[in-house]
């Protein structure tokens, strides 16, 4: 067996609690006894790997990959950003995984019952694998936002939900990704139920805008990693 | 090398969602447009070791089985050896030991996954396998471990369970069931309530 470095801890008050008052579904599914600490084994420092031959150029482009007979409507944006560890390191060769609401809000799942349209062109779910400098880059349509039933008139900001692995399961992650200026941030229960929910709102980028194309978008991942530097063989 | 000092803060978790399915499980949901990057059946059929079904059903505070979960598991082959480079043995299979299933496609909304029974990874560790639930309303994943049944003298002996209170050390037990389609290893997770399953704080 190798020798190992443990991850860094769960920071648990970056993250939000697991019972939250204002969002109604975490009432009868949020664990209510305290986590039982674990000394990290292999276990937990190990996780799957995915390369870039797990993903093709389609995959990470969400304005081509759902097409049946035209283009999908709404705003074209590029969402791109570099994922790092807590100690600054990028993190290269992780998988990162997208999925989103249509331009009108409304999600290709069976279970969205929400009375918007779907998009025939547009399917909502991507991934692509960071580089060696830990980039990742996407080219989708602005989600919509939409509404939902945890209190009276409740509407969801407009966000991509993200997906990360990282180098083991300890670093695993899964997110939401909100958009700059959004009005519905601060009325929503599960932003405001996240401590420093800012760093959860990408930031406009006219670099990353492509002229005649489409807007720009950066949001940059933090997620743990080992406490120290694999050595180099 | 690099200084072990933090400089950034931790990105914060968000919950799945409900939709999560034709994003993370397109497959085993029925979408065409995305393949997925893991599944249901974790080992192939000539996979060296047991041949196992891990299936549960995850119950909410209230007693009603979930049916909008994600569930992953990570675990080591049948010899204890994960498939991953800080593993340093050298492994001869395709099995990479990551598996997903969401529970909305079983009418009990269970979930299953076929796969072989893990080899304990270190001296003293008793086999497990690691699990981590996604869920609407879970607003950071929960992990937790299987453990199996018929392991009793490995798991009197594994530091992780031995640290878990005796009370609850069951929660983390998988039944083994024996019969003529195979071997399976049932573990239910209850998220609260006096049966609440034990979550490690990873």
């Amino acid at each position: 067996m190798s020798d190992f470095s443990e991850f860094s801890e769960r920071d648990w008050p970056s993250h939000p609690k697991y019972i939250d008052e204002g969002y109604k579904s975490t009432t009868f599914r949020g664990p209510t006894k305290p986590l039982i600490p674990l000394q990290q084994t292999l276990s937990e420092v190990t996780g799957p790997v995915y390369g870039q031959d797990s993903v093709s150029a389609l995959d990470s482009d969400l304005t081509m990959n759902g097409r049946k007979n035209g283009e999908p409507l709404g705003e074209r944006m590029i969402v791109t950003g570099k994922v790092l560890d807590e100690f600054g390191r990028p993190v290269p060769n992780t998988l990162v995984e997208i999925w989103q609401a249509n331009s009108a809000g409304r999600y290709v799942d069976l279970m969205d019952k929400h009375d918007a349209p779907l998009d025939p062109n547009f399917y909502g779910g991507g991934r692509a694998v960071t580089d060696s400098d830990g980039n990742y880059r996407f080219k989708t349509i602005r989600p919509g936002a939409y509404p939902w039933g945890n209190h009276p008139n409740a509407w969801r900001p407009a966000h991509i939900h993200f997906s990360l692995f990282g180098a083991g399961i300890a670093s695993r992650l899964v997110t939401q990704m909100y958009f700059p200026g959004d009005p519905l941030i601060p009325l929503d229960p599960i932003a405001q139920a996240t401590p420093s929910v800012d760093r959860l709102v990408a930031g406009f980028s006219l670099d990353v805008t492509e002229p005649e194309y489409a807007l720009g978008y950066v949001f940059d991942i933090v997620l743990r990693g080992p406490k120290q530097t694999p050595m180099e063989d | 090398m690099a200084s072990d000092e933090k400089k950034l803060p931790q990105t914060p978790s968000q919950t799945v969602g409900p939709f999560f399915s034709y994003g993370l499980a397109s497959e085993q949901y029925g979408f065409s447009e995305l393949s997925s990057i893991a599944g249901r059946e974790i080992a192939e059929e000539d996979e060296p070791g047991e041949h196992i079904k891990l299936v549960g059903i995850i119950y909410d505070g209230q007693g009603a089985p979930v049916s909008d979960a994600l569930v992953e598991v990570w675990q080591a082959d049948s010899q204890g050896r994960f498939a991953h480079p800080t593993d340093g043995r050298q492994k001869n299979t395709p099995f990479t030991g990551f598996g997903r299933c969401g529970t909305r496609t079983d009418p009990k909304n269970r979930f299953t996954f076929a796969t072989v029974k893990p080899g304990a990874v270190g001296d003293g560790e008793a086999p497990h396998i690691n699990l981590i639930i996604f869920m609407r309303g879970l607003l950071s994943h929960a992990y937790t471990r299987v453990y199996f049944s018929d392991e009793e003298t490995a798991n009197a002996a594994d530091p992780v369970l031995q640290s878990v209170p005796a009370d609850r050390r069951d929660t983390l037990i998988a039944t083994r069931e024996e019969s003529s389609a195979g071997v399976v290893y049932r573990f239910d997770i209850h998220m609260q309530g006096d049966q609440e399953t034990v979550f490690f704080d990873v």
